[in-house]
């Protein structure tokens, strides 16, 4: 296998495995924008924030997850979906609340996940996945595996008292998690800079007596060496990490958004010109790999997403009568039984004599 | 990572005065996490002062000797950290109690128990479940103060995704904690400040639970029904006794012991039977407990009520320090008895 040697490279990556990555970032890019088409043409609603542009760091970090490692992310996590090997059938279909949905239509956009690949969610208020991943952390501990726990968050939330909070048990447990702040400069409109006290993000790591770093999330390579380094002394040296990957996204907060509020045309322009795309693909003509074959990469990424979207056409809506499936666990109806009578109009039908519990 | 599945039959409560002990309330809610401790090993305490401390009640006291650091862990002031990482370790399938000092402090962490914990199983399709234990007291009447002494049950009692139940005996203390940890899905159980020296007898049988979703007939009556959760199912049953001796009526007191799921059957069949309903809470009655089991019965009873359905709660103010305005304050047991004269016409 061909092994890229570049002198002032920190890490040597594979080169089949950076074309695989480098499909992945291709099939984020070309997934995002379908769904953003699809939000306008009314067929996803709520909330859509799309992640182009930041798909170095999302890949980079995901592909350096082992295999049961557990990954928890916030709102904005298509890609991490898609990197975590989530279909692109089951997240389109998700995304238009399809019965075959990776969460049955009852997630949407921001609560993606896929258990069998370690994926615990998609959550959708700023912050408040980060106690969830420590007990993740804890939990593995307990049992001792050999586990780690990533835990995606935005810039915007290191000002949540969660995440106070979260890094201080994992420092003062020693777990096995590395809190993965996506700094994209913005949160929501507000930049980091009007924002955080103290602008460096990972540096507020070392509050907490834990390694705090920084890496150019546009670089898919140090991503990786960064985030493989850290999950590595999480899982051997039970020792918690905060790894700050630096990117931009091109698009707004949501796709409601237009995003250029606080930030200007020029400014997005000046920040296309580092696009993680375009650097891979550098990367890989630079290891002789032909213009041909980066082009075949994302025409095959586009029909995976072609293919995405016409599965979720495709796929009924969930059943009505199905309304309250999942809210309780299996052999909770009869507890609920003895609340019928007395129930208000409807609920009796949808939810107590319906699917509830089952 | 493979959670073991023991199947266990729950028995329905029977009196057995073989096997029994009187015991309090804390100490039924102690013999409760032992047992399930001892019988599963993903059960783990966590929570302010659980371990060395001995609990803040004393809830927990040598657990920790017994039982290990890691299986009764200390955690520091940080309620959404700590109630938020019992969600997480929850979700792999452990079970998690996770103590909160009182519910005045789960406000603190409400984003984990309201947005998080309770919506884990819908939000996912599913996909996922959240099997948390939350341990708390509530109640009032030491003074404590305007953020000491709270009562928010209907929060969460209206909340779909979490169970709520509420114990007012040592026996249920024991039989609901233990259901609730047995339980698939996120359980507040609310314990009481003042019910935890109360004492009772209560079955040492591990395998004894008292099933989610069941209320009770503390006894039995013909006059008046009165629906009561915590400690004031403990005031309705001394003023009921009161009463009875008094007054020669017969008050009917249903323990609800479940707040979500409520059990309207019992109440229902119980105020059907008696024609007159006084609902009684700790908390405050506007939008709370107390509303909602109104509206169930007038629902569930239209037709068999003699009077309109009264309620008496804690007066609507916070709190207030000084002993004098905070027993005017309180659902005391006078109150409730001149609830009950005005419903039945009976002279003061």
């Amino acid at each position: 296998m061909a092994v890229i040697d570049r002198t002032d490279a920190p890490f040597d990556l594979d080169v089949d495995d950076l074309f695989g990555h480098y499909r992945t970032m291709f099939l984020i890019r070309r997934f995002e924008e379908a769904a953003e088409r699809q939000y306008k043409a009314a067929r996803i609603g709520g909330y859509c924030h799309l992640s182009s542009g930041q798909e170095a760091a999302t890949v980079g970090t995901v592909k350096a997850l082992e295999a049961d490692d557990l990954l928890v992310t916030g709102y904005r996590c298509h890609g991490f979906a898609l990197a975590r090997g989530v279909s692109p059938e089951a997240v389109m279909a998700e995304l238009f609340g399809r019965r075959d949905g990776c969460a049955h239509g009852r997630g949407g956009s921001m609560h993606l996940l896929d258990v069998e690949h370690g994926y615990y969610g998609g959550w959708g208020i700023v912050g408040g996945q980060l106690p969830i991943a420590t007990g993740m952390a804890l939990s593995l501990v307990r049992r001792g595996s050999p586990q780690a726990v990533l835990c995606e968050l935005g810039d915007g939330a290191v000002n949540m008292g969660a995440w106070h909070e979260s890094l201080n048990l994992a420092s003062v447990w020693n777990l096995p998690i590395v809190f993965l702040v996506i700094n994209n400069l913005y949160g929501m409109g507000t930049s980091v800079e009007r924002a955080s006290a103290e602008p460096d993000l990972f540096k507020r790591a070392g509050s907490y007596r834990m390694k705090g770093e920084r890496v150019d999330g546009n670089d898919l390579e140090a991503v990786i060496e960064a985030s493989s380094r850290l999950l590595e002394e999480a899982r051997n040296e039970r020792r918690p990490a905060v790894l700050e990957a630096l990117t931009y996204r091109y698009r707004g907060h949501s796709v409601a958004d237009a995003g250029l509020a606080y930030r200007t045309k020029d400014e997005i322009e000046e920040r296309k010109k580092l696009d993680p795309l375009a650097a891979t693909r550098e990367l890989l003509r630079s290891e002789g790999a032909a213009d041909a074959e980066s082009e075949a990469a994302d025409a095959e990424a586009a029909d995976a997403v072609a293919r995405a979207v016409e599965f979720a056409e495709s796929n009924p809506a969930p059943e009505l009568d199905r309304l309250a499936a999942g809210v309780y666990a299996p052999g909770s109806q009869e507890q609920f039984a003895r609340m019928l009578p007395g129930s208000p109009f409807g609920e009796r039908e949808l939810v107590y004599a319906g699917g509830l519990g089952e | 990572m493979n959670p073991v599945e023991l199947e266990v039959e729950p028995k329905v409560a029977a009196p057995a005065p073989a096997g029994s002990e009187t015991m309090n309330y804390r100490e039924a809610l102690r013999l409760a996490m032992r047992q399930e401790m001892e019988r599963d090993e993903r059960v783990f305490l966590m929570g302010e002062e659980v371990g060395l401390f001995d609990g803040s009640y004393k809830v927990s006291a040598g657990l920790m000797e017994e039982f290990g650091p890691d299986r009764v862990r200390d955690t520091p002031i940080s309620e959404e950290g700590f109630l938020g990482a019992g969600v997480g370790a929850a979700m792999l399938g452990e079970r998690p109690i996770v103590e909160v000092m009182t519910l005045n402090f789960v406000l603190v962490a409400m984003d984990q128990v309201i947005n998080h914990a309770a919506k884990v199983g819908a939000m996912f399709g599913g996909e996922v479940r959240c099997p948390l234990v939350i341990r708390t007291p509530n109640g009032a009447g030491n003074q404590l103060t305007a953020q000491h002494s709270q009562s928010f049950d209907g929060w969460f009692a209206g909340t779909p995704g979490l169970k709520v139940v509420a114990p007012a005996s040592p026996a249920d203390a024991k039989g609901l904690l233990k259901a609730a940890i047995r339980d698939d899905d996120p359980v507040l159980v609310i314990e009481n400040l003042p019910i935890y020296k109360e004492k009772g007898e209560v079955d040492l049988d591990p395998d004894l639970i008292t099933p989610i979703g069941l209320a009770a007939v503390a006894r039995e009556g013909s006059d008046l029904t009165v629906v009561a959760h915590s400690f004031a199912t403990v005031r309705a049953l001394r003023v009921a006794e009161k009463l009875a001796a008094e007054a020669g009526v017969s008050i009917e007191v249903v323990d609800l012991r479940s707040l979500r799921p409520l059990d309207v059957e019992t109440l229902a069949a119980s105020v059907s039977k008696t024609n007159r309903a006084l609902c009684v809470e700790e908390g405050w009655p506007s939008y709370g407990v107390s509303a909602e089991i109104a509206a169930r019965i007038q629902y569930a009873c239209f037709d068999d009520l003699d009077s309109p359905v009264e309620r008496v709660g804690m007066a609507e103010v916070p709190l207030p320090y000084a002993k004098e305005l905070e027993l005017a304050a309180m659902p005391t047991e006078a109150r409730i008895e001149a609830a009950i004269r005005r419903q039945l016409e009976l002279t003061p």
